[in-house]
């Protein structure tokens, strides 16, 4: 360590702490939030991010539209989400306040950049008082900091122009926000240079804005103390720190290891998907072949045709992307070959909210095509589970022959966590099972190859790349003859391979885990399930609701079609069932279908996850309506005519039933 | 090299083992060829069946794609792989076969339906990325399948079950298509002539990359004598443009017919007599510059005016899965096999405990 090493200074200790950096799009908040993640990762501190940005590129500077965030939680013990509301803001302009301060809880702390805070940016912000001096921050604990100034003084003398210097203000915040958390600073002094390396000037007031920040914090004597929050105490292990899409990509690589296929991606470039396309891009030396198709339809489409050619066959999508794959998935159903689609769900309809969180396609991802059509639905709950959801989404596809549907979202797609690396001589092996000869004895005695003749166990169709003389076939999106695949128009002959095709993804359910409840001692009257990303929400707030005293349980499914053989019985062993989701109520509804069970749906749809704190109350909610002895929640909330009435839950999200 | 036949198994037969000796027969499948009577297709199906035994290639690397329409079932009736896909999206599928099977012979065939309207994305892309696979599209200037509406290529003022009063459309040149969008062959044949059309399927198919061949088709239904004022036997040698590479282009009883280029570039019909034998343009296949082919693709207005039939361009270039395996290849060569453990602590990993 150098000149950064704390000197006697005292710090406080702190078990966690909620950062908020926000400012313009064309800022760098994301890369100062991701760097600040990286050193608090290799610190030790348990944590999770939520990085929150607009749209547009650059949407016009020093507008509330173009306020991009970057939230992060730390902690010295594990936690579950990047929290509900931020400890401290970091706003580099006033609409990067305006935005958020709705949010802070009182006695947050409030950093602002002083320099932006003139009349221009008011306005912009649509501040008709500065809110610095006009008193309504007096709930919190505000630091005017001039970070634009003393950036550009740093730089003066190594030639760097005013105007240039001046845009490594982010690294002036990210210096300060490390020393005042006690983080050190050379590690990022060094990914400074290699990432600048060859731009002299900028690392150079990168570099120096970074310093002045954290020297700024240490002689300022503006801070009465600086923070610590203690690395957490983890199973021991090798972590990394990962977004969804990177352990999505590296799933997709390790997936194609383990079965000896060679990958191949066939995409389109869509928010917020793209970046598995571009991890992947990176890594051919795994043989990863990408392909960045003319439209969506081509991206699946030529990932089929590798599937046809005894490849991985992959895409990535999200919103309308998923739309436009829908006939080519029905195709894959016909075709009864593998194929992995990747959905990574974004806030709907059309282009919808294209940078904010939905599970909303659950339903078109069970229905979403013309005619009988099913295939298999996984879905990941956190980002480091995406690594492990991709291989078992890719162990259904090979093994029943069939696409599957993997669905992520924004909101882990983006957002990060710790994960303990896995051994990889644990990772499952997938076994690819081609075709090797022929498969049946036609009528005149013929050894014959039968492309629709099933496994009796599996109900999955041999698969039989071109290549091997004496199985050469035709398919087709045709009704296919049962067994020979021979063009069939036959009636009965389509009924049974209707319910064919139905059994064979019926039957997954005989090799897929049972459900997994979370319930202490199996006394809890109230189950809550979730799927997709909800997890950390639900589980956060499962903890807050057993800390204060009472049962709860909660599953979270990770195979939504078919769902675990024994979740019927799991849902009605509970007296009540909470099903929150970011959409109107999807899975409640296929629960309800299917089972018969009355659960409360809790839904929400505000482009963002939901939050502990109202996870906590919708639950508490349901357990106070079960201990008031009907047995019914009729009691605390209503729906008139079909449409939720939010009751007494003073959430962002409503109950409904 | 990572061959992929290899890496996933499919792929037994080396090149050590000979080729074994077919007949038609043995690219003949069982299914029964459901065209209507008379149906053009059943030129091209056959013409097919008896270039394949020729041309020393065996049937398991062998693969029909097609999309939707009456020449779209042509994959079901060839004793090879085949797949018989979705409305337009052939192009599509055999690009990410193409591009992962490079042993494989890859051919596409198309409808104008198919590949010039619900296609056409994926059509002009396969060809400016010279994916290699085969495009022959059928072209009969209506939909037969769903009985007898106007196609991207019928006539304007044509009329049919959809345009009682006549179409509205400009149709489009299927060949200046092709080599607007970067096109490396591009030939033209037609069903009347299964020598030609053979002619031109054995071309395309020793060329690497992509290879678009138009066969005017007629349709005995739908459509019937669309062509035949240029491929009818009586007016061929005054109607059909021959292009040979290398030879001066004429055409017509003792090549009385010829094609120069005028003043302002374009080519046009003159006669032999009036412009004398040198005056004649030179047909050069392997032009660099794709003007001259559009200029021939555009001679003729349509299938009533002396149109030119042959190989129009035949440029080498890039293939697209072939150079997609050499940037893996160089990579490995360059960074050495992939390790998943070495991946994921590719960023920057901690320990605990």
């Amino acid at each position: 360590m150098s000149d950064t090493t704390m000197n006697e200074h005292v710090s406080e200790v702190l078990d966690r702490v909620i950062l908020r950096f926000a400012g313009d799009s064309g800022d760098g908040i994301q890369l100062v939030g991701d760097q600040f993640t990286t050193v608090s990762a290799l610190f030790g501190n348990d944590l999770a991010t939520f990085p929150d940005f607009p749209a547009e590129i650059r949407a016009p500077a020093g507008t509330l539209a173009g306020v991009s965030a970057f939230q992060v939680q730390i902690s010295d013990h594990d936690i579950l989400t990047p929290g509900d509301a931020p400890n401290v803001l970091i706003a580099m302009n006033p609409a990067a306040l305006k935005a958020n301060v709705a949010n802070l809880p009182p006695g947050a702390t409030v950093i602002v950049n002083v320099d932006a805070f003139e009349e221009r940016n008011l306005t912009k912000a649509g501040y008709d008082v500065n809110p610095l001096t006009d008193g309504s921050l007096s709930a919190y604990t505000v630091y005017e900091i001039p970070m634009t100034s003393i950036t550009t003084e740093v730089s003066k003398d190594a030639g760097v122009k005013p105007r240039d210097a001046e845009r490594s203000k982010n690294f002036f915040a990210l210096g300060l926000i490390c020393w005042l958390y006690t983080r050190p600073i050379d590690a990022t002094a060094e990914w400074i240079k290699s990432k600048y390396e060859g731009k002299f000037l900028v690392m150079e007031a990168n570099l120096r804005a970074l310093k002045a920040g954290y020297h700024f914090g240490e002689t300022a004597e503006l801070f009465e103390s600086s923070y610590e929050v203690r690395p957490a105490t983890l199973e021991p292990g090798e972590y990394v720190n990962i977004t969804g899409n990177t352990a999505t990509a590296w799933g997709l690589i390790a997936a194609a290891k383990q079965s000896g296929l060679p990958l191949f991606l066939g995409t389109y470039p869509i928010t917020p998907a793209s970046d598995i396309l571009h991890e992947l891009s990176k890594h051919k030396e795994f043989g990863v072949r990408t392909f960045q198709a003319e439209d969506e339809i081509a991206g699946i489409g030529a990932a089929l045709g590798a599937a046809f050619g005894g490849a991985l066959g992959v895409t990535t999508t999200s919103g309308p992307g998923v739309d436009l794959k829908a006939e080519m998935m029905g195709l894959g159903v016909s075709l009864e070959l593998p194929l992995l689609i990747i959905n990574i769900q974004r806030g709907g309809p059309s282009t919808g909210l294209p940078t904010k969180t939905e599970q909303a396609d659950l339903l078109h991802a069970m229905y979403g095509r013309h005619g009988e059509s099913p295939l298999p639905i996984v879905a990941a709950k956190t980002p480091s589970h995406c690594f492990e959801a991709t291989i078992e989404a890719v162990r259904l596809a090979v093994k029943y022959r069939t696409p599957v549907i993997l669905l992520s979202d924004g909101y882990l797609a983006n957002g990060t966590e710790p994960w303990r690396l896995p051994d990889v001589a644990d990772l499952p092996v997938i076994d690819p099972d081609f075709a090797s000869g022929p498969n049946h004895t036609d009528e005149d005695g013929n050894e014959v190859f039968w492309p629709y003749l099933r496994d009796e166990t599996t109900l999955a169709r041999p698969w039989a790349p071109p290549g091997l003389a004496g199985l050469e076939h035709r398919i087709g999106g045709l009704e296919k003859d049962d067994g020979s695949g021979n063009v069939s128009y036959d009636g009965d002959n389509h009924e049974r391979m209707t319910r064919l095709r139905a059994a064979k993804i019926a039957g997954i359910a005989n090799d897929i885990p049972p459900t997994d409840v979370d319930d202490e001692d199996g006394h809890a009257d109230v189950l809550v399930v979730g799927w997709g990303s909800t997890y950390g929400a639900i589980a956060a707030g499962v903890r807050r609701v057993r800390a204060k005293g009472h049962k709860v349980a909660h599953a979270h499914l990770v195979h939504l079609n078919p769902f675990p053989a024994d979740l019927g019985d799991v849902l009605r062993r509970y007296r009540r069932v909470l099903v929150p989701e970011v959409n109107m109520g999807q899975l409640s509804r296929l629960l309800r279908a299917e089972y018969l069970v009355d659960v409360v749906s809790f839904t929400q749809v505000k482009g963002i996850p939901f939050r502990a704190a109202s996870m906590e109350s919708a639950i508490l909610e349901l357990i106070r309506a079960e201990d008031g002895g009907d047995g019914r929640s009729d009691a605390v909330t209503s729906s008139v005519g079909g449409t939720p009435v939010d009751g007494t839950v003073p959430a962002d999200g409503k109950v409904s039933h | 090299m990572t061959d992929l036949a290899q890496a996933n198994g499919t792929h037994t037969n080396g090149a050590s083992v000979p080729v074994p000796v077919t007949t038609r027969k043995d690219w003949s499948s069982d299914q029964e060829v459901r065209w209507c009577p008379g149906c053009g297709d059943y030129t091209i199906l056959a013409a097919m069946q008896m270039l394949l035994p020729d041309l020393g290639v065996r049937r398991e690397n062998t693969v029909f794609l097609s999309g939707i329409g009456c020449a779209a079932r042509f994959p079901y009736y060839m004793n090879t792989y085949g797949m018989h896909s979705i409305h337009g999206r052939a192009p599509a599928i055999a690009t990410g076969l193409a591009a992962t099977r490079p042993d494989l012979d890859v051919w596409v065939i198309t409808g104008d339906g198919d590949s010039l309207s619900i296609g056409g994305n994926h059509l002009i892309h396969a060809l400016r990325r010279n994916v290699n696979i085969t495009i022959l599209l059928f072209n009969n200037q209506i939909y037969g399948l769903t009985k007898g509406q106007y196609s991207p290529t019928s006539e304007m003022a044509k009329v049919t079950k959809s345009t009682p009063f006549g179409s509205l459309e400009q149709p489009f040149n299927p060949l200046s298509l092709a080599l607007g969008a970067e096109a490396s062959f591009v030939a033209r044949t037609h069903d009347m002539d299964r020598k030609h059309m053979t002619e031109m399927f054995r071309r395309a198919h020793a060329h690497k990359g992509s290879s678009f061949v138009e066969i005017y088709q007629n349709c005995n239904v739908f459509n019937d004598g669309a062509f035949e004022q240029i491929t009818g036997k009586d007016h061929r040698s005054e109607m059909l443009i021959p292009l040979v590479h290398g030879e001066p282009i004429r055409f017509g009883a003792e090549g009385k017919h010829g094609v120069v280029r005028g003043p302002d570039g374009a080519v046009e019909v003159v006669s032999v007599a009036d412009v004398g034998e040198s005056a004649l343009l030179v047909h050069d296949e392997h032009r660099e510059n794709p003007g001259l082919a559009f200029q021939l693709s555009r001679l003729s207005r349509g299938p009533y005016e002396p149109t030119p039939i042959g190989v129009f361009r035949d440029v080498d270039r890039p293939e697209y899965g072939l150079e997609m395996t050499r940037q893996v290849d160089a990579v490995i060569e360059g960074k050495g096999e992939g390790d998943i453990s070495a991946l994921l602590r590719s960023g920057s990993s901690w320990t605990v405990g």
